[in-house]
């Protein structure tokens, strides 16, 4: 499961850019991932440019 | 608010704020909604324009300016500097004032601007984009249109609920981070470049002056580099090599779509502007004057559809035919400039810079630059002489 590390995250839309399921939700200092609509391609964490996305078991 | 508009722009950034005030004053009813609390913060921008493409759409106020730049200076890995001669001003604005002001602008035409306006889908009605679903603070809005402009930036979502596809390939994203640096002896009439694998592969550094004391210093790296290394953890070494000391008003991270021309910016009912539609030159990452260029022309295309009662995808081709014709070749060209560009390797740069250092001064022009770094490349010469003469 893709996890957010809510104290890094800038809010800056660089995973929801590159992602290709539409499963990331932004709002101004808020972050929510669809967990039915994510596949892990873990695109959004290689993006990120504060690391605040993580792959969590 | 109306129940019912003839444009709704999601995202009120430049090309929000452009193709509202543009659509407006063309006759358009308006709405343009935001979903941060206010507009203009917060500023994940280096804030460079140059003076000749502002002026194609905006007259400027000088309270945006923060430095007006007179020189660019390019920095090798090794650290020889070059430089550049050019006849172009720049500026490094102040796009908290600047956005601000855009979207003021905007309601002075009597387009109705809300904040805290969260999009989260469109309405449809026979194949045609017909509305926005929107939540304004605690309550859900439905809100009817007859063409709805999606504006909403690197992170657009509105593009993808009309079918387009709108998601950056990893090789095809800068993704940045930045720090308004403070307690710095700069001279302030100079913007700084940085191109290294080092510092920011497949990227380069900027330090972007705001005063004399001050400067927007950040990097962006091609996606696909981040995996391995976050561009924070490259700011933090460059910073603490070459500004060691200084203290940081702001941190922010952000993305810059640099990326080849999207395939389709409209569909029935719906026109992408700005970040969304990927319009950044995608070799400098520039992406307000490109942003507001095409805006400028969908506000009008816009304007002039919904009075006609036609917005079939077909009419609005317009837009981005027109769109194509005023920034298509720069575009394509600055793509594969890119693609050339980052490949070189730290070693052809230092080359490049100790050969151009052997020619007199007034031949460091931006076009000798790429031209005596392409040696390697002879056949991209043609394309940058293309892009940077028009
Ligand atoms: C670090 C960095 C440095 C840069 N430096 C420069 C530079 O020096 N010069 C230059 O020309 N360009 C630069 N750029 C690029 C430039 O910032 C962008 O190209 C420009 O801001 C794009 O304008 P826009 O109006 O398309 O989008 P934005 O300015 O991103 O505006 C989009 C707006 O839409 C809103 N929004 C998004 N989703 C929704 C939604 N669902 N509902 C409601 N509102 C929504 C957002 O909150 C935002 O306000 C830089 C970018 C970065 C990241």
């Amino acid at each position: 499961m893709i996890a957010l590390k809510m104290d890094l995250c800038d809010f800056c839309g660089s995973c929801v850019s590159v992602c290709l399921e539409d499963a990331i939700e932004l709002f101004e200092a808020r972050l929510e991932i669809d967990h039915d609509k994510c596949t892990e391609c873990l695109r959004c964490i290689k993006v990120c440019p504060f690391r605040a996305l993580e792959v969590k078991q | 608010m109306k129940q019912f508009y003839d444009v709704i722009v999601v995202g009120a950034g430049p090309a929000g704020s452009t193709a509202a005030r543009v659509a407006a004053e063309n006759g358009a009813t308006v709405l343009m909604l935001e979903k941060d609390r206010e507009v203009g913060i917060p500023v994940r921008c280096a804030e460079a324009v140059g003076e000749r493409g502002i002026l194609k759409v905006v007259k400027i106020k000088p309270e945006w300016i923060s430095t007006k730049i007179k020189a660019v200076r390019l920095f090798a890995p090794n650290g020889a500097m070059i430089s550049v001669q050019h006849d172009d001003i720049g500026y490094v604005l102040d796009r908290k004032r600047f956005d601000y002001d855009l979207a003021m602008m905007a309601a002075k035409q009597g387009v109705d601007v809300m904040t805290r306006a969260y999009a989260y889908g469109l309405l449809e009605k026979d194949g045609f984009v017909a509305g926005v679903k929107f939540r304004h603070l605690n309550y859900d809005y439905q809100i009817g249109a007859k063409l709805v402009v999606g504006a909403d930036g690197l992170e657009s979502r509105v593009g993808r609920w009309a079918g387009l596809k709108t998601h950056l390939k990893l090789q095809d994203i800068e993704t940045c981070a930045q720090m308004t640096l403070t307690n710095l002896d700069l001279s302030s009439s100079h913007c700084d470049f940085y191109f290294s694998k080092q510092w920011a592969p497949g990227g380069y550094v900027w330090v972007f002056p705001k005063n004399k004391n001050s400067a927007n210093v950040g990097l962006g790296i091609s996606g696909e580099h981040a995996a391995y290394k976050a561009p924070i953890e490259y700011l933090r070494e460059f910073i603490e090599t070459h500004f060691s000391g200084a203290s940081a008003l702001t941190t922010v991270a952000g993305g810059v779509p640099c990326a080849p021309l999207m395939e389709k910016i409209v569909a029935n009912g719906l026109m992408l502007v700005g970040d969304a539609a990927h319009q950044a030159n995608p070799i400098s990452g520039g992406g307000i004057v490109t942003g507001m260029i095409a805006a400028k022309i969908a506000g009008e295309v816009a304007a002039r559809a919904v009075n006609e009662n036609n917005v079939t995808e077909k009419r609005l081709t317009e837009y981005s035919k027109l769109w194509e014709k005023n920034g298509g070749n720069v575009h394509r060209r600055a793509y594969r400039l890119k693609e050339a560009v980052y490949k070189l390797s730290d070693h052809d740069l230092n080359r490049t810079a100790a050969s151009l250092l052997k020619k007199t001064p007034e031949k460091h022009t931006i076009v000798n630059i790429f031209k005596t770094a392409l040696m390697q490349h002879p056949k991209l010469i043609p394309d940058v002489l293309k892009v940077f003469l028009g």
